[in-house]
């Protein structure tokens, strides 16, 4: 007998057992495992669109192959971002309301360079996660855990000169979701970032080391090399921690290469 | 220079609670006036409208697009304040998220051509619960003479169609389907990877 508190059954909820989606996870992973091993070049670098065992992705991936082609005009420049848009506080996720939010306090930070190892200066980086018992702000999340209402769980920053960037936030929770029975996503950070042309615009997700969900999480295993799926990793760096305030951690993101011609003079316009 | 080639990070789907905006309250990544790259009432306005469908024909309410385009002279845009939005500044940059029944819109300015002859286009990209990647699309302004000569949409064949937006009025519509017969055609770039099984 369920007390009234119980979460509830979704009839939305697919009725696989983790145990089946583990079993093709696993068996996607021994296929690719094979086919790298006789063939160095098939490694994989990013998640496939088609990843069966994350359900939401069959009807949502392009079937026919994409059109490969080099980057025109627009393409090679990317929209610009400053501290007009964004203000410095925004970097801080846990002073945006009257009280401090519940949980543990963290620092990211890290470094954003593109392809050929150039940091990506002055542009935007957007963040948003779920709270430390794994609720989101919005409305179509009915997770029935708290909201805190000192915690929205949105930040902005734009990166310096050498590509850093740093958020104060506190560390999200694992939650629940419906892909199947028992279903829960690893705690993660989504990270949404430009580039200096717009073909390296990217929206990802950061893990935190060591989560016991990883195995069993067809979003993050979509990736099917282990060396691919680390780079969403951060690393703790007790450099980053401070005394009695915040642990840290460190994660720097690549975006791909640039086509852009370089320029002679590259200006700092602020 | 140096060409360290380092390998990109890999992308994730932007899942499905990336946020909305409405009068009330801007929650995450879609903020006012993000589809309003001009103001509704300006005179050179145009709507870039479409929906965005799934391998069944079924519209995608929770995709969330974003456009990136030169403007009404063919200038490309190089100028701060896509956030905040100053009618008088065109930046370039617009965001969008679909509503109920997979539609998203823009108000923004048919771009001319960056080149003398050149096609032009609005860039897109789409991001979607159940896309595990970004995924870059064009549409390009219909009726325009650069058409005819348009390497890339010559190399296509008959699903340049899906590329091409179609008028009515002071609106474009630019339908964006992820698979299935109408599938629109979706473009990679030097140094990305969309493994496939």
């Amino acid at each position: 007998m369920t007390s009234t508190n119980s979460p509830k059954l979704d009839p939305l909820a697919t009725a696989d057992s983790q145990e089946t989606l583990s079993s093709e996870i696993q068996d996607i992973s021994t296929t690719y495992e094979q086919s790298v091993q006789a063939d160095p070049k098939r490694e994989e670098t990013q998640p496939r669109l088609n990843y069966p065992p994350y359900r939401s992705s069959l009807l949502r991936h392009p079937t026919k192959d994409l059109h490969h082609t080099d980057p025109e005009t627009i393409e090679l420049y990317s929209p610009a971002f400053g501290h007009r848009d964004v203000h410095q506080l925004e970097s801080n996720l846990t002073i945006q309301h009257n009280g401090e939010p519940i949980g543990e306090r963290i620092v990211i930070r890290g470094r954003v360079l593109d392809g050929n190892g150039r940091p990506v200066r002055n542009q935007l980086i957007e963040v948003w996660q779920a709270n430390a018992a794994g609720r989101y702000i919005h409305k179509r999340d009915q997770h029935p855990a708290p909201i805190d209402p000192n915690f929205s769980g949105v930040g902005r920053a734009i990166t310096g000169d050498d590509g850093t960037y740093e958020f104060t936030t506190i560390k999200p929770a694992p939650y629940p979701w419906k892909n199947h029975h028992n279903a829960w996503r690893p705690a993660h950070v989504h990270f949404s970032l430009f580039g200096t042309d717009f073909t390296q615009r990217m929206i990802t997700q950061m893990y935190f080391p060591g989560d016991p969900l990883f195995a069993l999480d067809p979003i993050y295993q979509s990736i099917t090399d282990q060396k691919a799926r680390d780079r969403l990793v951060a690393t703790y760096d007790h450099s980053i921690t401070s005394h009695e305030w915040n642990t840290g951690y460190r994660w720097d993101i690549v975006l791909t290469g640039s086509q852009q011609t370089p320029m002679e003079d590259e200006d700092h316009d602020h | 220079m140096t060409t360290n080639d380092l390998t990109p990070t890999p992308g994730q789907t932007i899942g499905p609670f990336f946020g909305y905006f409405n009068a009330a309250e801007q929650v995450h990544l879609p903020f006012e006036n993000g589809d309003n790259l001009v103001p509704p009432g300006d005179d050179r306005a145009i709507q870039l409208i479409g929906t965005v469908y799934d391998g069944e024909g079924t519209p995608i309410p929770d995709a969330m697009i974003e456009i990136w385009q030169a403007d009404e002279h063919g200038n490309i845009p190089n100028q701060d304040g896509s956030l905040i939005r100053d009618p008088f500044a065109f930046t370039g940059w617009g965001r969008a998220t679909t509503d109920n029944v997979g539609t998203y819109r823009f108000t923004t300015v048919q771009p001319g051509a960056t080149d003398e002859g050149k096609a032009p286009f609005i860039h897109v990209v789409v991001f979607a619960r159940g896309l595990l990647n970004k995924l870059h699309t064009r549409a390009y302004i219909p009726e325009n003479k650069g058409l005819a000569n348009d390497a890339t949409l010559s190399a296509l064949g008959d699903r340049a169609e899906t590329l091409i937006a179609k008028r009515d009025g002071k609106r474009l519509l630019f339908d964006i389907h992820l698979q299935g017969n109408n599938e629109t055609v979706f473009f990679s770039y030097p140094g990305m990877d969309y493994p496939k099984p």
